[in-house]
């Protein structure tokens, strides 16, 4: 086991580092010279390559990025260009609102997706099979964007139940998820997200679930006289290593997705924080968003593999 | 949205290979594929919206792009515009005709783009191992590190919109799953005992690449391609509501359902309309992917 946590972390590092060259390379291949948007247009040609000099752009681009990754292993992810706030605090507060939104709806969606996935596996051809079927394809077809607006023509525009767009009725910062006047403000993005990996895990649930459901070992309980409800949970044991898998997976996915539906209800997490640097441009913000996010997804990636070789023994051993 | 589904193909040819039948391997896909009416009827809805979209120019009733303010946002079912106009008074029967044509490109180029780069990239991975696979292999690695989402974002919000910007982004997000996918079905074919035989017989690398890795790793690739269609046009449309996209007036879906969503409490049905129209599209692609994956025989 240990063996296995300690080479499943040192094989993280590579990856790591590849995810900040990337993230380094952002800044390459936005086009114009980060200088020269700086000055003004008539500033003498000695002044520019000072200034040049002193942000190190005279270097060679690797030394550049070994500056660059010291700095950012301190914590210093630079300066927001459109308000001169560290980019590190900023990404911070929006990314704890952006996660928390995404374990609300990965969760919701995990449970829902083994009940339904269950039931159609069992149910296999039958009417609920054929519905979950159908969800599924829609879910995978969707886009999110398109889902949040509909919800929000819906719930808010016709049926006025929930608050269309924001975060709490008194802002963010006394937003409290266990105050149902606050949280009303969360449902919406959560369906909205928590649709397509619904989908995704209703379909693999009811895949796995099914090919396991047809292996001897089933055959053998049902001869030693177990009920329906037992043979069940026995195989919803067997699928569980695959199903935390897909969960991380998802959670993942959520959270680098989620730009889209936080900017239909401008809920103030990374997502809205990715679109306001595109809208104004701020390349140094939208670089330590991604940073932060990619670095997410590989360490709830790590999380997720260890988690599985804790309960699949199996996995240990290849 | 949905995101690429990581890329895995054990892809069993010894059971499935039909070599002894007189039909050829075609034959026989379409043979499966002519009972299977769901997935028809979706190449026939594509063919169709591929038709409006190749002759928007003479089927469009209005100009897309000329704007009156004396008829802005009317409904759906208005006498002179059937799915009544946007916010700028523009005809949306001939806006979503228009806006097709991107979306559709957006849909389709970069996944072709995707496919020969990252189809070459896995065959050459797959089929050589050793060094070379490892390279090229971890270097996808670091891009699987990203959400596929936010590796869009992060690319086109660099470089900025447009539609060749956007078509660049595009292609480097679904290069790295299809080179997986590639790379996976090459090297199960390589260990076949046939190309160990061909290679005996003196036949050039390059000769057993294409006449027999090629034909192997084709379907299983292309079934592949032909799911990422329906994200391409998703992610493209994504990134054109975040203004990555085309440029105004000119619109694609995503675009459109932008600009509209100011107007959802005057004319929520026409400010959904870009959306149902991306909706469609891309079930249909996903539902023909899903019946090609079973003519052909493809494992995923």
């Amino acid at each position: 086991m240990w063996m296995y946590a300690l080479r499943r972390l040192v094989l993280t590092i590579p990856i790591l580092l590849g995810v900040t060259i990337i993230c380094f390379a952002l800044v390459q291949i936005a086009p114009g010279d980060p200088i020269t948007s700086l000055v003004r247009p008539d500033t003498p040609p000695e002044q520019i390559a000072a200034l040049r000099a002193y942000y190190g752009l005279d270097q060679p681009v690797v030394f550049q990025y070994l500056m660059w990754l010291w700095r950012v292993l301190g914590g210093n992810f630079g300066t927001s260009i459109a308000n001169n706030a560290p980019v590190a605090s900023e990404v911070m507060r929006a990314f704890a609102n952006t996660i928390v939104i995404a374990l609300i709806s990965v969760l919701f969606a995990f449970v829902v997706s083994l009940v339904l996935g269950t039931i159609a596996a069992i149910r296999q051809g039958g009417i609920v099979d054929r519905l979950v079927t159908a969800l599924a394809v829609f879910g995978i077809s969707v886009p999110t964007f398109w889902l949040a607006v509909v919800l929000v023509i819906i719930f808010a525009v016709n049926l006025n139940w929930l608050p269309a767009t924001g975060m709490g009725a008194s802002g963010s910062d006394s937003f409290n998820y266990f105050v149902w006047d606050d949280f009303k403000f969360a449902i919406m993005p959560i369906v909205a997200l928590a649709l397509p990996p619904l989908a995704i895990m209703t379909r693999i649930t009811r895949a796995s679930l099914s090919e396991i459901l047809n292996q001897d070992f089933i055959q053998t309980l049902r001869a030693k006289g177990l009920g329906g409800f037992q043979i069940i949970t026995h195989a919803i044991r067997n699928i569980m290593p695959a199903a935390i898998a897909m969960l991380g997976l998802q959670l993942g996915y959520l959270i680098g997705g989620s730009v889209l539906v936080e900017t239909v209800f401008t809920w103030p997490g990374t997502g809205a924080l990715l679109n306001k640097a595109i809208l104004t441009r701020d390349i140094p913000l939208l670089q330590g968003t991604i940073l932060v996010l990619a670095g997410a997804f590989v360490l709830i990636n790590l999380v997720v593999d260890l988690a599985q070789s804790l309960v699949d023994p199996r996995i240990k051993r290849s | 949205m949905t995101d690429i589904p990581a890329g895995s193909l054990p892809v069993d040819k010894s059971q499935s290979a039909p070599s002894t039948k007189v039909r050829g391997y075609w034959g026989s896909v379409w043979n499966r594929l002519r009972y299977d009416y769901t997935t028809l009827f979706c190449m026939a809805l594509i063919a169709a919206i591929v038709l409006a979209a190749i002759f928007a120019p003479w089927l469009s009733p209005m100009d897309p792009e000329k704007s009156s303010m004396a008829n802005r946002l009317r409904p759906i079912g208005h006498a002179k515009f059937g799915l009544g106009t946007d916010e700028q008074g523009r005809d949306m029967i001939s806006r979503l005709l228009w806006g097709g044509r991107v979306s559709l490109l957006m849909g389709i180029v970069p996944v072709c783009f995707a496919t020969l780069i990252g189809g070459a990239f896995g065959i050459i991975a797959g089929y050589y191992g050793g060094k070379v696979n490892m390279v090229i292999m971890r270097t996808m690695d670091v891009f699987f590190a990203f959400p596929s989402v936010l590796l869009a974002v992060a690319i086109a919000g660099s470089l900025g919109g447009g539609i060749g910007n956007q078509m660049i982004t595009l292609t480097v997000v679904l290069i790295p799953p299809l080179c997986r996918v590639a790379e996976t079905a090459t090297a199960q074919v390589r260990s076949l005992d046939f190309v160990d035989a061909a290679r005996a017989s003196g036949a050039s690398t390059y000769s057993i690449i294409t006449s027999h890795v090629l034909i192997n790793v084709l379907s299983p690739v292309l079934v592949y391609s032909s799911t990422l269609v329906s994200i391409s046009i998703i992610l493209a449309s994504g990134l054109s509501f975040l203004g990555l996209g085309v440029s105004p007036p000119t619109a694609d879906w995503g675009l459109m359902l932008s600009t509209l969503r100011q107007s959802i409490y005057v004319q929520p049905l026409v400010a959904a309309l870009p959306g149902v129209c991306i909706l469609i599209t891309s079930i249909a692609f996903n539902l023909v992917s899903d019946g090609l994956r079973q003519a052909m025989d493809v494992k995923a």
